[in-house]
């Protein structure tokens, strides 16, 4: 399988990056070699095989239904939370309008 | 006085403890290292001295009131720039997360804090910790503090992604650092540099506060100049942590205290796939010589198959980028880092301009990859056939297992190259890590240790992998392979 510069525009519409058409065919190879390299994968036999979901045997614990059991993951930080943001505007994240 | 800077871990520790030199002094002398090397290597993106200096006070105040130092009391250290630590800018050497300062500490920096290890400042790295030369940062490429012995200044990479650590700990800059591992990333750079570096089994030490790259693969571990040096730090970094839903709840060993070079009743297994067509013959050597130390120690050598070894960098190449293609969604410009609004842009048009801004080439093109192999129609044939290939490739190690106790193999296909001559091409950059990745995707406890020199002057580094949570045994084989190179070289000072 190869990527073509309109699915190149695609994933990165998806992904969310503005590339131009300049970079876009710039990635097309670039990503072609990529993908042309793992393609050798599909030559391995898998027959039976579940793929890997988790790479040391491990449980997923559950924490106690409890508000703020951990202080430090817990609520009642807004304004830690909100002191990162380019824009922080009356206590919420600042954002371009969203609903005309 | 001796030059503090040229003493490790455990000797500033015993020495600061024993009163022969106070931590300030250590704290001052690293300072001082730091701050000459960087206009030149670049290992840092901000020096925190102050830092330093606060803990090592802390240290010398607590031991004149008789009170206990801590398993790293008076030992500075460098943070790679990837652990979020509190007031202190956290970048992932990326423009995005420039001027982020965080809240909150990684759980493993509170642990060395709280182990009485002091700041020196946060190393620099390939960003987002994807590279293998350090050459993707924002702030710049980490130069190595090796030179070939041709006589020219060749500029030479310090390995990646951990190259800030593996530059500041060889240079003597600092005498431990932390590194993270996702393919290679404490390894590779290791071997580059001349030190040793352990990355733990996966779950070992806490995610919990590191910039995530490939959250099934990212492990923390130590960068330092010898076995016995990792060991400590390791300790200290080690530990369950509920914060991590992939921590595992197991007690940390004492494992500086469980060390011991006498490989006698142990099987060292010799992968026949890693023997690759064309290996570098110097490397090839190396490997002979690990191998022959080992038996000195008393080891039984065994060859082994491991024969899906060659579909695992392909099997890495599609996951690792998945998974990043996932974790760096939250780099949008609403809740930290860069925001870039062009005049007039909606919201989508904010998140594609802020996006394209903030990140490097290298970064864009793994997220592409990782978009393209998880999206529709292909996540089957891509996604699914790589995570059956990494059962496979966890399936070789166990089987391996069964017939050794640890697995002896070289670290990285040659020695440092120099600055420039692999960013042309992805591919020949990401075939560096052919021999560290399949131990990352199996999640298994994987060590370098320095080897010896190449025909250039430059280091090698022999890798040993080992069983799950057997961190012991592969320190273990660490040390009777250090003990026996006698492996005393380093860079000389240009700088």
């Amino acid at each position: 399988m190869s990527v073509d510069t309109a699915t190149v525009a695609k994933i990165a519409a998806l992904a969310r990056i503005k590339l131009s058409e300049g970079e876009v065919a710039a990635m097309v190879p670039e990503l072609n070699s990529i993908l042309d390299w793992v393609e050798q994968l599909a030559e391995v036999d898998v027959t039976g095989i579940e793929p890997m979901t988790a790479v040391i045997p491990n449980t997923l614990r559950l924490r106690d239904d409890k508000v703020n059991a951990d202080p430090l993951t817990g609520g009642n930080l807004r304004d830690k939370v909100l002191a990162n943001a380019p824009a922080n505007e009356h206590g919420f994240f600042g954002v371009p309008k969203v609903i005309e | 006085m001796t030059d503090l800077t040229e003493l490790g871990v455990a000797a500033i520790r015993d020495g600061v403890a024993a009163g022969s030199f106070t931590a300030v002094e250590v704290a001052t002398a690293f300072n001082a290292n730091v701050a000459a090397a960087q206009a030149a290597l670049n290992a840092f993106i901000v020096a925190t001295p102050d830092k330093a200096l606060d803990a090592a006070a802390k240290t010398d105040k607590a031991r004149a009131a008789n009170k206990p130092l801590g398993k790293l009391g008076g030992v500075p250290i460098g943070m790679k720039d990837l652990f979020a630590t509190a007031g202190t800018q956290t970048t992932a050497a990326s423009h995005i997360l420039e001027g982020f300062i965080p809240p909150y500490e990684s759980t493993v920096s509170q642990k060395l804090w709280d182990a009485g290890a002091g700041m020196l400042g946060k190393l620099n790295l390939d960003q987002f910790a994807m590279g293998s030369s350090n050459e993707t940062s924002y702030f710049g490429n980490v130069v190595s503090p090796w030179r070939r012995n041709d006589g020219g200044n060749a500029s030479l990479a310090p390995g990646g992604s951990s190259g800030g650590s593996s530059s500041a700990v060889s240079a003597r800059l600092c005498p431990a650092a932390t590194g993270t591992d996702t393919g290679g990333s404490i390894r590779q750079p290791a071997a580059f540099t001349g030190i040793s570096g352990i990355k733990p089994t996966y779950g070992r030490c806490s995610r919990w506060g590191i910039v995530a790259f490939a959250s099934s693969l990212d492990q923390a571990g130590p960068m330092a100049r010898d076995v016995r040096d990792c060991a400590i730090m390791l300790e200290a970094m080690a530990g369950f942590d509920a914060k991590d839903s992939t921590s595992l709840d197991m007690a940390v060993p004492a494992w500086e205290a469980g060390l011991s070079p006498d490989m006698r009743g142990k099987k060292v297994g010799i992968p026949r796939e890693y023997r690759m067509d064309g290996m570098d013959a110097d490397v090839a050597k190396s490997w002979d010589d690990g191998i022959a130390w080992l038996k000195d120690a008393g080891a039984e050598v065994v060859d082994i198959n491991l024969p899906h070894t060659r579909y695992a960098l392909p099997a890495y190449y599609i996951i690792a980028p998945a998974e990043a293609s996932s974790n760096l969604a939250r780099y949008d410009g609403v809740r930290y880092g860069l925001r870039d609004l062009p005049e007039g842009a909606g919201l989508q048009d904010m998140y594609a301009a802020t996006r394209a801004a903030g990140f490097g080439a290298e970064v864009k093109r793994r997220i592409l990859i990782g978009t393209y192999v998880l999206s529709a129609g292909f996540y089957d044939a891509y996604y699914t056939q790589a995570q059956k290939v990494r059962a496979l490739i966890a399936r070789d190690f166990e089987q391996a297992f069964q017939q050794c106790d640890v697995i002896l193999a070289p670290t990285a296909p040659s020695a440092a190259f120099a600055l420039g001559d692999k960013t042309a091409d992805p591919l020949s950059m990401y075939l560096n890590d052919v021999f560290a990745v399949p131990a990352s995707l199996a999640g298994l406890p994987a060590m370098s240790v320095p080897a010896g020199l190449n025909r250039e002057g430059l280091p090698l580094g022999l890798q040993i992998i080992g069983r799950p949570f057997d961190e012991q045994g592969v320190l273990n084989a660490g040390l009777a392979i250090e003990s026996r190179a006698g492996f005393t070289a380093k860079p000389e000072r240009w700088w």
